[in-house]
């Protein structure tokens, strides 16, 4: 281990595991629900726990983003954390304002956006705590040794991370004002700025990971970022066909957005090639094997069956079903889940210096996971195209298709109970490095 | 072969076209959003609507304009399908209309009993205004008629005009706007529940008074619900019921 304040990663990689493994518990709930199964109806209705399972999902990757970021910077800047105790500080606020927020969404206190339900005196809290982070990571690259490309573009995903959750704190009364700029913060998030995170934890992953030269890493780290964008923020268009806004951006949005999984299928290639290229064997091959899974299982997921539903002339039916929940559950699992994983698999014996990555667990974890959710996104997919079908192609009522699919539910649960148990082996693995050391010593990697 | 520097103008170059590009459809959408949506429509009782909408976040089960959580019905050509009577009946109680089926929270907000009358239908009448007001907005064709065939009647409700037919004339209000939802009179109306062509002349006029008031306690696995009808509006639908034969 570089830099002894590296460490605070683990108390966020900690955090971000626990809140995981509770948004697995209101996944279930969705998913008894959707069975037929409603019980827990009058204390946690549908909407709460939907509202806590989208929530839980921003704010364990927020939290292991940050982790990364605190891991990565002092390494890459080749000096200390500029605050260790204002991350500390951070991280006790992200994680209070986290537990606030879902506390109080049991309690009917939310703002009803998709994804944004954070009420506004929350909204506060959160820019406070991304300031002091932000603060924190520039402070540490400013005074670095060296300002590297992937720490540079790090932080420029982090920065605009940031200034894009602005747009989302304002609410309309016109509902389609309201939805046109939601879609700034949700969309140019997941496939805008978190892509350029995304790149540049990859980045650092491959670098570490096989021994490529930098400058060829981060080349091609510009290039593809260069095509997320390219994609992405036209495609933004994509969520804006049929919510109000004029028809030109049909077009605009089905060409730009039928370009996203070229970003994504070249960040896969680029993993892909760069592994095998790699000279150095790292022992820790499960971290190289989660790195890898995250570059192919975003391109699936976020690229290949986003395409499935992104041409306008598709979107008109799919556009509100259950096809979307089968996009998302792989694409944030390939693109940002994997992604953090990756992190905490490579980052865990560096800083405990126990080497716990060989064995059937990590493997086991890996494999686990990564069949059970290519099974649930299965039943979504039959789900969603069952509605498409039923409900919009043919005309039959809502409730009625709805039960035909609770027989599907059921395979979505299944399928979920088997990720459950990878995601319980990782925490397992997780728990059993202990906490991290003060005087470990440099792997073989440099 | 491609350089570092050549690799970073690209990403550069390539992020600032897209961002203008953009940020200048933006304000053109801006600009003819108004337009679209006839923002001069949009009433105090609609925006109050929209806010009932955000605060219980009623997208976390339905969808609006395709946008929500798939577990509740679209809700953009709501008005459509269903009458303000109808959407006041419904709120108030939104089990008692789909017993035993997939369950949506009861507000109070909605319930004469617990806000009373007028406040209650104050806030209906904000949530329809937003309903009709979101319904109206040019959406570049969504959502789109189905335009398969296959099962195209299953169980589909539709508001019908029931003011033309002779037959109905003598409907109470009530009948019209919430049983026939469900039941069909001289083919008109919903085929969830049977035909009330020739009721009368099937049932006692007892029995049917108990059917009515309270459909559990003769069949209690009925999906039909228990609307808590007594007095004058039962009397009411009773009286209608009676007149419900079929003479040749």
């Amino acid at each position: 281990m570089y830099a002894k304040s590296q460490k605070i990663a683990w108390a966020f990689f900690a955090s971000c595991l626990g809140l995981f493994a509770l948004q697995l518990v209101y996944g279930f709930i969705l998913g008894f629900d959707r069975m037929g199964l409603d019980g827990l109806h009058d204390w946690i209705p549908f909407n709460t726990a939907r509202a806590t399972h989208t929530n839980l999902l921003v704010v364990w990757m927020l939290a292991g983003f940050m982790g990364s970021a605190y891991y990565i910077i002092p390494r890459e800047s080749e000096r200390e954390l500029w605050s260790i105790k204002l991350a500390w500080i951070q991280w006790a606020s992200l994680l209070l304002v986290g537990v606030v927020a879902v506390i109080g969404y049991h309690f009917n206190y939310w703002e009803g956006r998709k994804f944004l339900e954070i009420p506004r005196p929350l909204d506060y809290l959160v820019v406070v705590n991304v300031l002091a982070f932000l603060l924190n990571i520039l402070m540490t690259i400013w005074t670095g040794r060296t300002k590297s490309t992937t720490a540079m573009v790090l932080f420029f995903g982090l920065l605009m991370a940031a200034l894009l959750y602005l747009p989302g704190m304002y609410t309309f009364d016109n509902i389609v004002h309201d939805s046109y700029f939601r879609w700034w913060v949700v969309h140019l998030w997941v496939e805008g700025v978190w892509e350029l995170i995304m790149g540049a934890i990859l980045s650092f992953l491959l670098i570490k990971l096989t021994g490529i030269d930098r400058e060829v890493i981060e080349k091609w780290l510009y290039i593809i970022v260069g095509f997320t964008f390219l994609s992405g923020i036209l495609g933004t268009g994509h969520h804006y066909y049929y919510t109000g806004a004029p028809g030109y951006w049909l077009m605009v949005g089905g060409i730009f957005s039928a370009l996203e999984p070229l970003a994504f299928l070249g960040m896969a290639m680029y993993a892909i090639v760069m592994a095998r290229r790699g000279g150095r064997n790292h022992p820790n091959k499960v971290a190289l094997q989660w790195t890898i899974g995250c570059a192919v299982m975003s391109f699936v997921g976020a690229g290949f069956l986003g395409f499935a539903h992104t041409l306008p002339s598709v979107n008109m039916w799919t556009h509100g079903t259950l096809v979307t929940a089968m996009h998302g559950h792989m694409a944030f699992w390939g693109a940002y889940a994997m992604l953090i994983l990756a992190m905490i698999t490579y980052a865990m014996p560096e800083m405990t210096g126990r080497k716990l990555f060989k064995g059937w667990m990590p493997e086991w974890a890996f494999w686990l996971t990564n069949i059970g959710m290519v099974a649930m996104t299965g039943a979504f997919a039959v789900m969603g195209i069952a509605q498409v079908y039923m409900e919009r192609k043919a005309g039959m009522d809502f409730l009625e298709v709805q039960e035909s699919l609770e027989v599907h539910a059921l395979g979505l649960v299944c399928a979920a109970a088997l990720f459950t148990v990878g995601v319980i082996f990782f925490i397992k693995n997780f728990i059993a490095y202990g906490m991290p050391q003060d005087d470990v010593s440099e792997s073989s990697e440099g | 072969m491609l350089t570092k520097s050549a690799a970073k103008a690209f990403f550069l170059g390539g992020t600032a076209l897209c961002s203008i590009a953009f940020v200048l459809l933006t304000m053109d959408t801006l600009k003819q959003m108004p337009d679209r949506s006839n923002q001069d429509q949009m009433s105090e009782s609609v925006v109050r609507g929209h806010h009932i909408w955000n605060q219980n976040n009623c997208m976390g089960c339905h969808t609006i304009m395709g946008e929500g959580a798939y577990y509740a019905p679209e809700l953009t050509k709501v008005m459509e399908r269903r009458s303000h009577e109808w959407i006041a009946e419904f709120l108030k109680d939104p089990e008692r209309m789909y017993p035993g089926r997939r369950k949506m929270t009861k507000y109070a907000m909605f319930d004469p009993e617990e806000v009373g009358a007028e406040v209650a239908a104050g806030n209906v009448a904000d949530v329809v205004a937003f309903f009709t007001w979101v319904g109206e907005i040019d959406l570049n064709g969504f959502p789109a008629e189905p335009d398969m065939s296959f099962g195209a009647n299953a169980s589909t409700t539709s508001l019908i005009d029931t003011t033309a037919d002779t037959s109905l004339a003598t409907a109470p209000e009530y009948f019209k706007t919430i049983c026939m939802s469900c039941h069909s009179v001289g083919l008109q109306g919903g085929n969830v529940g049977p035909a009330l062509d020739g009721v009368a002349d099937r049932y006692e006029p007892d029995y049917l008074s108990k059917w009515v008031s309270d459909p559990q306690s003769i069949k209690p696995d009925t999906t039909m619900p228990n609307f808590g009808l007594k007095g004058e509006q039962l009397e009411e639908i009773l009286t209608f019921l009676a007149t419900l034969t079929e003479k040749e």
